[in-house]
C-alpha cells in the first residue's frame, strides 16, 4: 500500500491579535499517515480540532509547526513549505475537499459547478457536463435543478452538489468534512457507496463522520483527535 | 513589431482555449516586482513591495483607503515613476525585460495591446464622445486591424461577450448605465487579448445586484482567457471570488500575503484579522 499522506508533529495555534493576543492551541503534535485505499475517520468530541486538521491538510489553515507531506504527481510536496501556486496545482489534480457547506458562486448553474474541477483539468465542457450529470443522477438530485444555481437549494441538495463537485475529478487524496450531515439515510447510503468506490480505486481518504453508522460503514480505521485546547503561556 | 501586431489582431477574433496556466509548474514569472517604493513628499505611498506574478494568476491587493494599493497599481502599470525598486515583464520573444529600460514606443505598445487597465470609474477608461463600437474598435486598430467590417463584427462579438445588446454598437456610452459602461470598458480592454490586466476597484461604483453580475462575468473571462490580473479592491468578497492570491497592504507596506482562502480564513497579521473580522456577514 502506497502512502499518500504523511503528517508529522503538526501543531496549530490560533493567535487572536485583536483579543488581547489570546493564543488557542488546537492541534499539538499530530502524526498521521494514510495510504492508498484507506479511509481514516477522525474521531473526537466537538471542538477537538477535527475540522482544523482537515483544513490544515487542504492548506486552508496555515500549520504553526510540523510537516504535511502529500504525494502529488509522483513526488512528495510539503504543504506548509509550498507557494500558493503550488498548493493550487496540488488541489487541481491531487487534493479534493468536501466542506460542510457549499460556497456558492452566483449565477453558475449546478451542472457547471459540479463540472468545474474536470474543466480545470482540461476536460472538454461537453464531456465534463455529461459526467457531472451522471454523478448528480446517482446522487438522486432532481434533474430540474441541474440548470439552476444551487444558492436556493435545500441543505441536503446543496450537500449533494458539494459532494459531486468534490468527487467528480477522482482525485487521489480526499478530505471529507461531514459529507452526510444533512442527508437522509437513503441519500447517505449513496454517498457511502461513492466513498467506497473512491477508496477501491486507490484514493487515500480522511473524513469526519458524525453519524456512527455511516462511519462504521465507510471507515477502514479510526484516528482519535484529542482535546488539546489551552491558553498557551505568553 | 508589425508582424506581432498582425498576429494579435488575428488572435483577437477567435476565443482562445481555456487556459490551464494558473499555478502550474515553474518557469519565469510574467511580472517580477522588486522593492517597489514611492513617496509623496515626506509621506510614504508605497514601500518596498516585491512579488512575482505568473501567467494566468490573479492577485488581489486589499487594504483600506490610503493603504497604498492604488499607488501600487499605478506604479505597476508604469503610470507613476518609481523612487526605488524595479519592474520586469516577460515580453514575448524577448524574455524578462526591465520596464524602465523600455523605449517609450515599446512601453506604449505594451499598454495598448498586451496590458489592460480597468479604471474604477468607467468614464476615465472610455472615450465618452465616441460610440461603444469605436471604443472597442480603437484598441483593435492599435494592434493593426484595418478592415472596417471585421473590426465592427469583433466589436459586436465583444459586446455580446460582456452581455451587452450588440444593437447598441453605435450609441455613445454616455447613455449607458454605470454597469453597462463598466462592461464596455472591460470589453475595450480585453479585445486585444492582453496577458496582464490591472483593475482598480472594478465593481466599487455599482449597485450590489449589478456588482454580482459583473464579478461573475469577470470571473468567467479571467478563467477562459487565462489572464493574469492585479485587482485592487477593498472588498474581501471580490478578492475571494476572483483571486488566487492576496496581498494585504497597510500604510504603504505589504503586511501579509498568501493563498486567498488561507489569508481570509486564517489571517495571521493583526491588521488582516481586523479586516476579516470587520466584514458583515449576510
Amino acid at each position: 500500500m502506497e502512502t499518500l499522506i504523511e503528517v508529522h508533529g503538526l501543531e496549530k495555534t490560533f493567535t487572536l491579535h485583536n483579543q488581547n493576543s489570546a493564543r488557542i492551541a488546537v492541534l499539538n503534535d499530530v502524526t498521521l499517515s494514510v495510504g492508498s485505499g484507506e479511509c481514516v475517520a477522525l474521531v473526537g468530541p466537538s471542538g477537538a480540532g477535527k475540522s482544523t486538521l482537515l483544513r490544515c491538510l487542504f492548506g486552508n489553515y496555515l500549520a504553526s509547526a510540523g510537516a504535511i507531506r502529500l504525494r502529488h504527481e509522483g513526488r512528495w510536496v510539503d504543504l506548509p513549505q509550498s507557494a500558493p501556486r503550488e498548493i493550487l496545482a496540488l488541489r487541481r489534480s491531487t487534493l479534493g475537499y468536501v466542506s460542510q457547506f457549499l460556497r456558492v458562486i452566483p449565477r453558475v448553474p449546478t451542472l457547471d459547478v459540479v463540472a468545474e474541477p474536470l474543466r480545470e483539468l482540461g476536460v472538454e465542457t461537453a464531456s465534463a457536463r455529461e459526467r457531472a450529470a451522471a454523478l448528480l443522477a446517482r446522487l438522486h438530485l432532481p434533474e430540474r435543478l441541474w440548470h439552476l444555481p444551487p444558492a436556493t437549494f435545500s441543505g441536503g441538495e446543496q450537500q449533494r452538489v458539494n459532494i459531486a463537485r468534490g468527487l467528480i475529478a477522482e482525485k487521489p487524496i480526499l478530505l471529507l468534512d461531514e459529507p452526510t450531515a444533512s442527508l437522509d439515510a437513503a441519500n447517505a447510503e449513496r454517498v457511502a457507496e461513492l466513498i467506497d468506490e473512491a477508496r477501491r480505486r486507490g484514493a487515500a481518504i480522511v473524513g469526519i463522520f458524525h453519524d456512527t453508522e455511516i462511519r462504521g460503514r465507510v471507515a477502514t480505521r479510526l484516528h482519535p483527535v484529542a482535546v488539546e485546547k489551552f491558553e498557551a503561556v505568553a | 513589431m508589425s508582424a506581432q501586431h498582425g498576429d494579435r489582431a488575428a488572435a483577437a477574433k477567435t476565443p482562445g482555449p481555456l487556459s490551464q496556466l494558473a499555478g502550474k509548474g515553474g518557469g519565469a514569472p510574467l511580472l517580477r516586482v522588486e522593492g517597489l517604493s514611492r513617496k509623496y513628499g515626506g509621506r510614504i505611498g508605497c514601500s518596498d513591495v516585491s512579488f512575482d506574478l505568473h501567467a494566468g494568476e490573479v492577485l488581489a491587493v486589499v487594504g483600506e483607503s490610503g493603504s497604498g494599493k492604488s499607488t501600487l497599481l499605478q506604479l505597476l502599470a508604469t503610470r507613476l515613476a518609481l523612487d526605488a525598486g524595479s519592474l520586469h515583464y516577460q515580453i514575448t520573444g524577448r524574455g524578462l525585460v526591465d520596464l524602465s529600460a523600455l523605449s517609450e514606443a515599446d512601453r506604449r505598445w505594451l499598454m495598448r495591446t498586451d496590458w489592460g487597465y480597468v479604471e474604477q470609474n468607467p468614464r476615465d477608461g472610455l472615450r465618452m464622445n465616441v460610440s461603444a463600437g469605436a471604443n472597442v474598435g480603437e484598441r483593435l486598430m492599435a494592434v493593426g486591424a484595418r478592415h472596417y467590417g471585421e473590426i465592427r463584427s469583433t466589436a459586436k462579438d465583444w459586446l455580446q461577450r460582456v452581455e451587452m445588446d450588440p444593437a447598441r454598437l453605435d450609441e455613445l456610452p454616455t447613455g449607458f448605465s454605470g454597469g453597462m459602461q463598466q462592461r464596455l470598458q472591460i470589453a475595450r480592454n480585453l479585445v486585444t487579448r492582453p496577458r496582464l490586466v490591472f483593475m482598480d476597484e472594478p465593481t466599487a461604483g455599482l449597485d450590489v445586484s449589478v456588482q454580482a453580475r459583473l464579478l461573475d462575468l469577470l470571473r468567467e473571462l479571467v478563467t477562459d482567457l487565462g489572464l493574469a490580473a492585479v485587482i485592487v479592491t477593498h472588498d474581501l468578497a471580490v478578492a475571494r471570488l476572483l483571486a488566487h492570491r492576496i496581498l494585504v497592504m497597510r500604510e504603504g507596506r505589504v503586511v501579509e500575503t498568501g493563498l486567498t482562502d488561507q489569508v481570509l480564513d486564517d489571517p495571521q497579521h493583526p491588521y488582516t484579522q481586523l479586516l476579516v473580522s470587520s466584514v458583515l456577514q449576510v
